[in-house]
Protein backbone atom coordinates (compact mmCIF):
# COMPACT_ATOMS: atom_id res chain seq x y z
CA UNK A 1 0.00 0.00 0.00
CA UNK A 2 1.34 3.37 -1.06
CA UNK A 3 1.71 6.32 1.26
CA UNK A 4 -1.24 8.66 0.90
CA UNK A 5 1.17 11.53 0.30
CA UNK A 6 2.58 9.75 -2.77
CA UNK A 7 -0.83 9.60 -4.43
CA UNK A 8 -2.70 12.10 -6.54
CA UNK A 9 -6.41 12.69 -6.14
CA UNK A 10 -9.50 13.79 -8.03
CA UNK A 11 -12.55 15.77 -6.95
CA UNK A 12 -14.54 12.56 -7.55
CA UNK A 13 -12.77 11.02 -4.53
CA UNK A 14 -10.48 8.75 -6.50
CA UNK A 15 -6.78 8.25 -5.91
CA UNK A 16 -4.16 7.65 -8.58
CA UNK A 17 -0.74 6.04 -8.14
CA UNK A 18 1.52 6.76 -11.09
CA UNK A 19 4.22 4.24 -11.95
CA UNK A 20 5.85 4.96 -15.31
CA UNK A 21 3.00 5.16 -17.82
CA UNK A 22 0.53 3.14 -15.72
CA UNK A 23 -1.94 4.72 -13.31
CA UNK A 24 -3.43 2.55 -10.57
CA UNK A 25 -6.86 3.89 -9.56
CA UNK A 26 -8.97 3.41 -6.46
CA UNK A 27 -11.44 5.35 -4.34
CA UNK A 28 -10.44 7.12 -1.15
CA UNK A 29 -11.26 6.03 2.39
CA UNK A 30 -13.49 9.11 2.57
CA UNK A 31 -15.51 7.89 -0.42
CA UNK A 32 -15.66 4.32 0.86
CA UNK A 33 -16.87 5.58 4.24
CA UNK A 34 -19.55 7.71 2.62
CA UNK A 35 -20.82 4.79 0.55
CA UNK A 36 -20.98 2.38 3.47
CA UNK A 37 -20.54 -1.35 3.00
CA UNK A 38 -19.65 -2.00 -0.62
CA UNK A 39 -21.38 -5.09 -1.99
CA UNK A 40 -20.84 -4.89 -5.76
CA UNK A 41 -18.17 -3.48 -8.03
CA UNK A 42 -18.47 -3.31 -11.81
CA UNK A 43 -15.10 -2.59 -13.45
CA UNK A 44 -14.06 -2.03 -17.08
CA UNK A 45 -12.55 -4.97 -18.95
CA UNK A 46 -8.87 -5.30 -19.73
CA UNK A 47 -8.20 -3.76 -23.13
CA UNK A 48 -11.00 -1.23 -22.88
CA UNK A 49 -10.21 2.29 -24.03
CA UNK A 50 -11.30 4.89 -21.52
CA UNK A 51 -11.65 8.65 -21.82
CA UNK A 52 -10.73 11.03 -19.04
CA UNK A 53 -13.69 11.98 -16.86
CA UNK A 54 -16.03 9.37 -18.36
CA UNK A 55 -17.92 6.79 -16.33
CA UNK A 56 -16.21 3.41 -16.57
CA UNK A 57 -17.70 1.46 -13.66
CA UNK A 58 -19.99 1.32 -10.67
CA UNK A 59 -19.53 0.82 -6.97
CA UNK A 60 -22.63 -0.24 -5.05
CA UNK A 61 -23.10 -0.27 -1.31
CA UNK A 62 -26.05 -1.56 0.65
CA UNK A 63 -27.52 1.93 0.51
CA UNK A 64 -26.32 3.67 -2.61
CA UNK A 65 -24.56 3.54 -5.96
CA UNK A 66 -21.39 5.39 -6.89
CA UNK A 67 -19.92 5.84 -10.35
CA UNK A 68 -16.29 5.23 -11.17
CA UNK A 69 -14.75 7.82 -13.48
CA UNK A 70 -11.57 7.34 -15.44
CA UNK A 71 -9.16 9.92 -14.01
CA UNK A 72 -6.89 9.56 -17.05
CA UNK A 73 -7.42 8.64 -20.70
CA UNK A 74 -5.86 5.41 -21.88
CA UNK A 75 -6.22 1.65 -22.00
CA UNK A 76 -7.20 -0.62 -19.13
CA UNK A 77 -4.31 -3.03 -18.57
CA UNK A 78 -5.54 -4.67 -15.38
CA UNK A 79 -8.79 -4.88 -13.45
CA UNK A 80 -8.81 -6.03 -9.82
CA UNK A 81 -10.54 -9.43 -9.88
CA UNK A 82 -10.11 -9.77 -6.10
CA UNK A 83 -12.34 -6.76 -5.58
CA UNK A 84 -14.96 -8.11 -7.96
CA UNK A 85 -15.09 -11.27 -5.83
CA UNK A 86 -14.75 -9.50 -2.47
CA UNK A 87 -16.09 -5.95 -2.78
CA UNK A 88 -15.57 -5.41 0.96
CA UNK A 89 -11.85 -4.99 0.21
CA UNK A 90 -12.70 -1.45 -0.92
CA UNK A 91 -13.86 -0.70 2.63
CA UNK A 92 -11.15 -2.57 4.50
CA UNK A 93 -8.16 -1.45 2.41
CA UNK A 94 -9.16 1.28 -0.06
CA UNK A 95 -5.55 2.37 -0.76
CA UNK A 96 -4.17 -1.17 -1.00
CA UNK A 97 -5.93 -4.40 -1.84
CA UNK A 98 -9.05 -2.42 -2.71
CA UNK A 99 -7.51 -0.81 -5.82
CA UNK A 100 -9.80 -0.98 -8.84
CA UNK A 101 -8.11 -0.60 -12.25
CA UNK A 102 -4.75 0.08 -13.87
CA UNK A 103 -4.79 2.36 -16.90
CA UNK A 104 -1.92 2.82 -19.35
CA UNK A 105 -1.80 6.46 -20.34
CA UNK A 106 0.20 8.75 -22.59
CA UNK A 107 -0.61 12.04 -20.91
CA UNK A 108 -1.35 12.75 -17.27
CA UNK A 109 -3.87 15.46 -16.41
CA UNK A 110 -3.40 17.80 -13.50
CA UNK A 111 -4.73 16.28 -10.27
CA UNK A 112 -4.93 17.19 -6.58
CA UNK A 113 -2.24 16.72 -3.96
CA UNK A 114 -3.11 15.11 -0.62
CA UNK A 115 -3.30 18.56 1.00
CA UNK A 116 -5.60 19.86 -1.72
CA UNK A 117 -7.78 16.78 -1.50
CA UNK A 118 -7.94 16.94 2.29
CA UNK A 119 -9.02 20.57 2.05
CA UNK A 120 -11.78 19.47 -0.32
CA UNK A 121 -13.23 16.86 2.00
CA UNK A 122 -12.74 18.95 5.11
CA UNK A 123 -11.36 16.00 7.05
CA UNK B 1 -16.57 8.55 -7.80
CA UNK B 2 -19.88 10.29 -7.24
CA UNK B 3 -22.85 9.20 -5.23
CA UNK B 4 -25.72 8.99 -7.68
CA UNK B 5 -28.49 7.55 -5.57
CA UNK B 6 -29.22 7.24 -1.90
CA UNK B 7 -32.50 6.52 -0.20
CA UNK B 8 -31.47 7.54 3.29
CA UNK B 9 -32.57 11.12 3.20
CA UNK B 10 -35.36 10.93 0.68
CA UNK B 11 -37.92 9.16 2.83
CA UNK B 12 -40.00 12.04 4.00
CA UNK B 13 -40.37 15.75 3.70
CA UNK B 14 -38.15 17.87 5.84
CA UNK B 15 -39.75 19.73 8.69
CA UNK B 16 -40.08 23.45 8.09
CA UNK B 17 -37.72 24.30 10.96
CA UNK B 18 -33.93 24.21 11.08
CA UNK B 19 -32.08 20.91 11.39
CA UNK B 20 -32.78 19.12 14.67
CA UNK B 21 -30.50 17.03 16.82
CA UNK B 22 -31.44 14.06 18.95
CA UNK B 23 -30.90 14.33 22.72
CA UNK B 24 -28.42 11.47 22.13
CA UNK B 25 -26.41 13.35 19.52
CA UNK B 26 -23.29 13.73 21.68
CA UNK B 27 -23.25 10.01 22.38
CA UNK B 28 -23.49 9.26 18.66
CA UNK B 29 -20.59 11.60 17.95
CA UNK B 30 -18.49 9.90 20.62
CA UNK B 31 -19.32 6.55 19.02
CA UNK B 32 -18.04 7.83 15.68
CA UNK B 33 -21.37 7.73 13.87
CA UNK B 34 -21.85 8.99 10.34
CA UNK B 35 -24.97 11.13 10.13
CA UNK B 36 -27.72 11.70 7.61
CA UNK B 37 -30.54 14.19 7.35
CA UNK B 38 -33.74 12.27 7.96
CA UNK B 39 -36.93 14.31 7.86
CA UNK B 40 -35.06 17.35 9.10
CA UNK B 41 -33.19 15.48 11.86
CA UNK B 42 -29.47 14.77 11.88
CA UNK B 43 -29.54 11.07 12.76
CA UNK B 44 -26.94 8.28 12.82
CA UNK B 45 -26.87 6.43 9.50
CA UNK B 46 -24.20 3.97 10.65
CA UNK B 47 -21.62 3.61 13.40
CA UNK B 48 -19.23 1.12 11.83
CA UNK B 49 -20.72 -1.03 9.09
CA UNK B 50 -24.29 -1.30 7.79
CA UNK B 51 -23.85 -5.03 7.25
CA UNK B 52 -22.36 -5.74 10.67
CA UNK B 53 -25.14 -3.77 12.35
CA UNK B 54 -27.76 -5.57 10.27
CA UNK B 55 -26.40 -9.00 11.16
CA UNK B 56 -26.10 -8.06 14.84
CA UNK B 57 -29.84 -7.29 14.96
CA UNK B 58 -30.67 -10.63 13.29
CA UNK B 59 -28.39 -12.68 15.56
CA UNK B 60 -28.02 -10.71 18.84
CA UNK B 61 -29.29 -7.14 19.20
CA UNK B 62 -28.96 -3.56 18.05
CA UNK B 63 -29.77 -0.32 19.84
CA UNK B 64 -31.31 2.43 17.70
CA UNK B 65 -31.97 6.07 18.43
CA UNK B 66 -35.33 6.87 16.85
CA UNK B 67 -36.05 9.97 18.89
CA UNK B 68 -37.16 11.74 15.72
CA UNK B 69 -40.46 9.83 15.83
CA UNK B 70 -43.52 11.84 16.91
CA UNK B 71 -45.61 11.11 20.03
CA UNK B 72 -49.18 12.40 20.09
CA UNK B 73 -51.40 11.75 23.09
CA UNK B 74 -55.18 11.37 22.95
CA UNK B 75 -56.96 11.67 26.28
CA UNK B 76 -60.65 11.88 27.12
CA UNK B 77 -63.90 9.98 27.57
CA UNK B 78 -64.40 9.70 23.78
CA UNK B 79 -60.82 8.64 23.01
CA UNK B 80 -61.72 5.25 21.54
CA UNK B 81 -64.68 6.51 19.49
CA UNK B 82 -62.63 9.48 18.29
CA UNK B 83 -59.78 7.28 17.04
CA UNK B 84 -62.30 5.03 15.27
CA UNK B 85 -63.34 8.15 13.35
CA UNK B 86 -59.88 9.64 12.86
CA UNK B 87 -57.98 6.47 11.88
CA UNK B 88 -58.69 3.58 9.53
CA UNK B 89 -58.59 0.87 12.20
CA UNK B 90 -60.92 0.07 15.07
CA UNK B 91 -58.84 1.39 17.94
CA UNK B 92 -61.72 1.25 20.43
CA UNK B 93 -61.51 -2.51 20.10
CA UNK B 94 -57.98 -2.98 21.39
CA UNK B 95 -57.34 -4.09 24.95
CA UNK B 96 -55.59 -2.09 27.63
CA UNK B 97 -51.82 -2.11 26.96
CA UNK B 98 -52.30 -3.39 23.43
CA UNK B 99 -50.68 -1.76 20.38
CA UNK B 100 -52.10 -1.57 16.87
CA UNK B 101 -50.69 -0.58 13.49
CA UNK B 102 -53.03 1.82 11.71
CA UNK B 103 -53.35 4.39 8.96
CA UNK B 104 -54.30 8.05 8.97
CA UNK B 105 -56.25 8.58 5.75
CA UNK B 106 -57.45 11.68 3.98
CA UNK B 107 -60.97 12.05 2.53
CA UNK B 108 -59.74 10.70 -0.82
CA UNK B 109 -58.52 7.47 0.81
CA UNK B 110 -54.85 8.46 0.48
CA UNK B 111 -52.43 7.80 3.32
CA UNK B 112 -51.31 10.80 5.41
CA UNK B 113 -49.21 8.56 7.66
CA UNK B 114 -48.87 5.07 9.05
CA UNK B 115 -48.87 4.89 12.83
CA UNK B 116 -48.62 2.66 15.84
CA UNK B 117 -51.15 3.37 18.60
CA UNK B 118 -50.82 2.11 22.17
CA UNK B 119 -53.74 1.99 24.62
CA UNK B 120 -52.26 3.32 27.86
CA UNK B 121 -55.63 3.48 29.69
CA UNK B 122 -59.30 3.12 28.78
CA UNK B 123 -59.44 6.81 27.92
CA UNK B 124 -55.81 7.41 26.96
CA UNK B 125 -53.96 6.43 23.77
CA UNK B 126 -50.46 7.21 22.53
CA UNK B 127 -50.22 7.65 18.75
CA UNK B 128 -46.72 7.39 17.28
CA UNK B 129 -46.22 9.04 13.89
CA UNK B 130 -43.29 9.29 11.48
CA UNK B 131 -40.98 12.26 11.96
CA UNK B 132 -41.60 13.57 8.46
CA UNK B 133 -45.35 13.49 9.00
CA UNK B 134 -45.41 14.88 12.53
CA UNK B 135 -47.13 18.13 11.68
CA UNK B 136 -49.48 16.66 9.09
CA UNK B 137 -50.54 13.96 11.54
CA UNK B 138 -50.91 16.30 14.51
CA UNK B 139 -52.91 18.76 12.41
CA UNK B 140 -55.26 16.10 11.06
CA UNK B 141 -55.72 14.49 14.47
CA UNK B 142 -56.48 17.87 16.06
CA UNK B 143 -58.97 18.88 13.35
CA UNK B 144 -60.80 15.57 13.64
CA UNK B 145 -61.24 15.99 17.41
CA UNK B 146 -63.68 18.90 17.12
CA UNK B 147 -66.86 16.90 17.84
CA UNK B 148 -65.38 14.57 20.48
CA UNK B 149 -64.65 14.84 24.19
CA UNK B 150 -60.90 14.40 23.75
CA UNK B 151 -57.72 16.40 24.10
CA UNK B 152 -55.05 15.81 21.44
CA UNK B 153 -51.54 16.93 22.37
CA UNK B 154 -48.34 16.66 20.35
CA UNK B 155 -45.75 15.86 23.04
CA UNK B 156 -42.98 14.84 20.63
CA UNK B 157 -40.52 17.38 21.99
CA UNK B 158 -40.69 15.79 25.45
CA UNK B 159 -39.98 12.25 24.27
CA UNK B 160 -36.89 10.42 23.23
CA UNK B 161 -37.22 6.92 21.80
CA UNK B 162 -34.76 4.05 21.90
CA UNK B 163 -35.38 0.76 20.12
CA UNK B 164 -33.59 -2.40 21.24
CA UNK B 165 -34.14 -5.04 18.57
CA UNK B 166 -32.94 -8.59 18.16
CA UNK B 167 -33.30 -12.04 19.71
CA UNK B 168 -31.46 -11.18 22.94
CA UNK B 169 -33.36 -7.91 23.52
CA UNK B 170 -35.36 -9.16 26.50
CA UNK B 171 -32.26 -10.42 28.28
CA UNK B 172 -30.66 -7.02 27.79
CA UNK B 173 -33.60 -5.10 29.25
CA UNK B 174 -33.79 -7.48 32.19
CA UNK B 175 -30.08 -6.96 32.88
CA UNK B 176 -30.23 -3.16 32.64
CA UNK B 177 -29.40 -1.45 35.94
CA UNK B 178 -32.04 1.02 37.07
CA UNK B 179 -34.75 -0.33 34.79
CA UNK B 180 -37.63 -1.85 36.76
CA UNK B 181 -41.14 -1.46 38.18
CA UNK B 182 -42.55 -3.25 35.14
CA UNK B 183 -46.37 -3.23 35.28
CA UNK B 184 -46.13 -6.42 33.23
CA UNK B 185 -42.96 -8.51 33.57
CA UNK B 186 -41.08 -8.62 30.28
CA UNK B 187 -41.29 -12.40 30.06
CA UNK B 188 -45.09 -12.05 30.10
CA UNK B 189 -45.24 -9.06 27.76
CA UNK B 190 -46.56 -10.27 24.42
CA UNK B 191 -45.66 -8.87 21.02
CA UNK B 192 -47.55 -5.64 20.27
CA UNK B 193 -48.24 -4.96 23.94
CA UNK B 194 -46.80 -2.23 26.17
CA UNK B 195 -45.98 -1.90 29.82
CA UNK B 196 -45.24 0.99 32.14
CA UNK B 197 -41.87 0.89 33.91
CA UNK B 198 -39.35 3.21 35.51
CA UNK B 199 -35.68 3.97 34.94
CA UNK B 200 -33.95 5.43 38.00
CA UNK B 201 -37.27 6.95 39.05
CA UNK B 202 -38.25 8.30 35.61
CA UNK B 203 -41.44 6.86 34.11
CA UNK B 204 -41.20 5.22 30.74
CA UNK B 205 -43.35 3.24 28.36
CA UNK B 206 -41.93 0.05 26.88
CA UNK B 207 -43.61 -1.40 23.81
CA UNK B 208 -42.79 -4.85 22.52
CA UNK B 209 -42.82 -3.40 19.03
CA UNK B 210 -40.35 -2.57 16.32
CA UNK B 211 -39.47 -2.14 12.68
CA UNK B 212 -36.88 -4.82 12.04
CA UNK B 213 -38.73 -8.13 11.85
CA UNK B 214 -37.08 -9.29 15.08
CA UNK B 215 -38.32 -9.50 18.62
CA UNK B 216 -37.58 -6.24 20.38
CA UNK B 217 -38.66 -3.29 22.42
CA UNK B 218 -39.22 0.42 21.99
CA UNK B 219 -38.59 2.58 25.05
CA UNK B 220 -40.33 5.96 25.29
CA UNK B 221 -38.73 8.20 27.91
CA UNK B 222 -38.33 11.89 28.69
CA UNK B 223 -35.51 13.54 26.75
CA UNK B 224 -33.70 14.45 30.00
CA UNK B 225 -33.30 10.79 31.05
CA UNK B 226 -32.51 9.19 27.71
CA UNK B 227 -28.72 9.55 27.72
CA UNK B 228 -28.45 7.63 31.00
CA UNK B 229 -30.87 4.99 29.70
CA UNK B 230 -28.82 4.53 26.50
CA UNK B 231 -25.68 4.12 28.62
CA UNK B 232 -27.30 1.60 30.97
CA UNK B 233 -28.70 -0.46 28.09
CA UNK B 234 -25.31 -0.44 26.40
CA UNK B 235 -23.50 -1.62 29.53
CA UNK B 236 -26.00 -4.44 29.99
CA UNK B 237 -26.08 -5.31 26.31
CA UNK B 238 -22.46 -5.32 25.21
CA UNK B 239 -21.67 -8.72 26.79
CA UNK B 240 -24.69 -10.10 24.92
CA UNK B 241 -23.62 -8.74 21.55
CA UNK B 242 -25.55 -5.45 21.48
CA UNK B 243 -24.21 -2.89 19.02
CA UNK B 244 -25.35 0.63 18.19
CA UNK B 245 -27.25 0.48 14.92
CA UNK B 246 -28.02 3.25 12.43
CA UNK B 247 -30.75 4.12 9.97
CA UNK B 248 -29.01 2.35 7.07
CA UNK B 249 -29.44 -1.09 8.63
CA UNK B 250 -32.87 -0.11 9.94
CA UNK B 251 -33.89 0.32 6.31
CA UNK B 252 -32.51 -3.04 5.10
CA UNK B 253 -33.99 -4.79 8.16
CA UNK B 254 -37.49 -3.40 7.59
CA UNK B 255 -37.23 -4.10 3.85
CA UNK B 256 -36.41 -7.77 4.48
CA UNK B 257 -39.36 -7.88 6.88
CA UNK B 258 -41.63 -6.46 4.15
CA UNK B 259 -42.55 -3.42 6.22
CA UNK B 260 -43.56 -0.29 4.30
CA UNK B 261 -41.73 3.00 4.69
CA UNK B 262 -43.79 6.16 4.34
CA UNK B 263 -42.66 8.15 1.31
CA UNK B 264 -41.59 4.96 -0.45
CA UNK B 265 -44.38 2.35 -0.28
CA UNK B 266 -47.00 4.70 1.19
CA UNK B 267 -48.05 8.21 0.19
CA UNK B 268 -51.04 10.50 -0.25
CA UNK B 269 -52.00 8.99 -3.61
CA UNK B 270 -51.81 5.33 -2.59
CA UNK B 271 -54.85 3.43 -1.37
CA UNK B 272 -54.21 1.02 1.52
CA UNK B 273 -55.39 -1.95 -0.54
CA UNK B 274 -52.72 -1.25 -3.16
CA UNK B 275 -50.07 -1.50 -0.46
CA UNK B 276 -51.46 -4.81 0.80
CA UNK B 277 -52.91 -3.01 3.83
CA UNK B 278 -56.59 -3.59 3.10
CA UNK B 279 -56.93 -5.52 6.36
CA UNK B 280 -55.73 -2.44 8.29
CA UNK B 281 -58.89 -0.60 7.23
CA UNK B 282 -61.82 -1.71 9.42
CA UNK B 283 -64.68 -1.29 6.96
CA UNK B 284 -66.86 -3.38 9.26
CA UNK B 285 -66.66 -0.90 12.13
CA UNK B 286 -69.77 1.13 12.89
CA UNK B 287 -70.02 4.77 11.97
CA UNK B 288 -68.09 6.97 9.63
CA UNK B 289 -64.35 7.44 9.49
CA UNK B 290 -62.27 9.80 7.42
CA UNK B 291 -61.69 8.25 4.01
CA UNK B 292 -64.46 5.66 4.26
CA UNK B 293 -66.42 6.71 1.17
CA UNK B 294 -63.33 6.74 -1.01
CA UNK B 295 -62.07 3.42 0.38
CA UNK B 296 -65.45 1.76 -0.25
CA UNK B 297 -65.35 2.98 -3.87
CA UNK B 298 -61.78 1.65 -4.08
CA UNK B 299 -59.00 2.44 -6.51
CA UNK B 300 -59.32 1.76 -10.24
CA UNK B 301 -59.27 -1.92 -11.15
CA UNK B 302 -55.94 -1.46 -12.94
CA UNK B 303 -54.29 0.42 -10.06
CA UNK B 304 -50.81 -0.92 -9.36
CA UNK B 305 -50.25 -3.16 -6.36
CA UNK B 306 -47.27 -3.69 -4.09
CA UNK B 307 -45.27 -6.87 -4.62
CA UNK B 308 -41.96 -8.34 -3.56
CA UNK B 309 -39.28 -8.97 -6.17
CA UNK B 310 -36.26 -11.24 -5.81
CA UNK B 311 -33.32 -11.41 -8.19
CA UNK B 312 -30.05 -13.28 -8.50
CA UNK B 313 -26.54 -11.88 -8.39
CA UNK B 314 -25.53 -8.79 -6.46
CA UNK B 315 -26.87 -5.82 -8.46
CA UNK B 316 -29.89 -4.48 -6.67
CA UNK B 317 -32.80 -2.59 -8.12
CA UNK B 318 -33.40 0.55 -6.10
CA UNK B 319 -36.13 3.11 -5.53
CA UNK B 320 -37.52 4.59 -8.78
CA UNK B 321 -36.01 1.92 -11.05
CA UNK B 322 -38.54 0.73 -13.62
CA UNK B 323 -39.95 -2.80 -14.01
CA UNK B 324 -40.51 -4.32 -17.45
CA UNK B 325 -42.45 -7.27 -18.81
CA UNK B 326 -40.75 -7.72 -22.17
CA UNK B 327 -40.60 -4.20 -23.60
CA UNK B 328 -43.61 -2.98 -21.65
CA UNK B 329 -43.10 -0.90 -18.53
CA UNK B 330 -45.27 -2.50 -15.84
CA UNK B 331 -44.07 -1.00 -12.58
CA UNK B 332 -41.57 0.84 -10.44
CA UNK B 333 -39.46 -0.08 -7.42
CA UNK B 334 -40.15 1.78 -4.17
CA UNK B 335 -37.38 0.20 -2.01
CA UNK B 336 -34.60 -2.18 -2.97
CA UNK B 337 -31.27 -3.49 -1.74
CA UNK B 338 -28.98 -6.46 -1.75
CA UNK B 339 -30.49 -8.36 1.19
CA UNK B 340 -27.78 -8.81 3.82
CA UNK B 341 -29.57 -11.79 5.38
CA UNK B 342 -30.59 -13.57 2.16
CA UNK B 343 -27.57 -12.64 0.04
CA UNK B 344 -29.52 -11.72 -3.09
CA UNK B 345 -31.25 -8.54 -4.30
CA UNK B 346 -34.77 -7.85 -3.04
CA UNK B 347 -37.17 -5.04 -3.74
CA UNK B 348 -40.67 -3.84 -3.12
CA UNK B 349 -42.38 -2.48 -6.21
CA UNK B 350 -45.73 -1.31 -7.49
CA UNK B 351 -46.70 -3.29 -10.58
CA UNK B 352 -49.74 -3.71 -12.81
CA UNK B 353 -52.18 -6.24 -11.33
CA UNK B 354 -51.75 -8.47 -14.42
CA UNK B 355 -48.12 -9.17 -13.49
CA UNK B 356 -48.49 -9.24 -9.70
CA UNK B 357 -48.88 -12.98 -9.17
CA UNK B 358 -46.18 -14.78 -7.26
CA UNK B 359 -43.85 -16.49 -9.72
CA UNK B 360 -44.26 -13.93 -12.51
CA UNK B 361 -40.92 -13.32 -14.25
CA UNK B 362 -40.12 -9.65 -14.87
CA UNK B 363 -37.07 -7.45 -15.49
CA UNK B 364 -35.63 -4.53 -13.57
CA UNK B 365 -33.89 -1.77 -15.50
CA UNK B 366 -30.73 -1.27 -13.44
CA UNK B 367 -29.17 1.82 -14.99
CA UNK B 368 -29.55 0.50 -18.49
CA UNK B 369 -29.07 -3.23 -17.85
CA UNK B 370 -32.00 -5.63 -17.57
CA UNK B 371 -31.89 -7.82 -14.48
CA UNK B 372 -34.28 -10.79 -14.25
CA UNK B 373 -36.52 -10.76 -11.16
CA UNK B 374 -39.40 -12.89 -9.90
CA UNK B 375 -42.47 -11.79 -8.01
CA UNK B 376 -42.30 -13.34 -4.53
CA UNK B 377 -44.57 -13.18 -1.50
CA UNK B 378 -43.86 -10.73 1.31
CA UNK B 379 -42.15 -10.68 3.73
CA UNK B 380 -38.79 -11.74 2.34
CA UNK B 381 -37.63 -12.68 5.83
CA UNK B 382 -39.57 -13.99 8.81
CA UNK B 383 -37.96 -14.82 12.13
CA UNK B 384 -38.44 -18.28 13.56
CA UNK B 385 -41.32 -18.32 16.01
Amino acid sequence: MAEKSELQYTAEHEWVLVDGNVATVGITDFAAGKLGDIVFVDLPKVGATVAEGKIVGEIESTKSVGELFAPVAGTVVESNDAVADSPELVNSDPFGEGWLVKIEFTELPSMLSLDEYTALTGE
Amino acid sequence: MTDVSSSEASSAESSPTAVRYSPLHNIHEQLGAAFTDFAGWMMPVRYSSDLAEHHAVRTAAGIFDISHMAEIHVRGADAGAYLDYALAGKLSGIALAQAKYSLLLNEAGGIIDDLVTYRLADDHFLVVANAGNRFAAATALTERAADFDVVVTDESDDYALIAVQGPVSRAILEATAGLGDFATPLDELKYYRETAATFNGTDLIIGRTGYTGEDGFELYIHVDAVADLWAALTVAGEPLGLVPAGLACRDTLRLEAGMPLYGHELNLSTFPVQAGLGRVVALSKEGDFVGRTAIEAGPDADARVLVGLAAEGRRAGRADYLIFDGDTEVGVITSGALSPTLGHPIAMAYVDPAVSEVGTELHIDVRGSRIAASVVSLPFYKREA
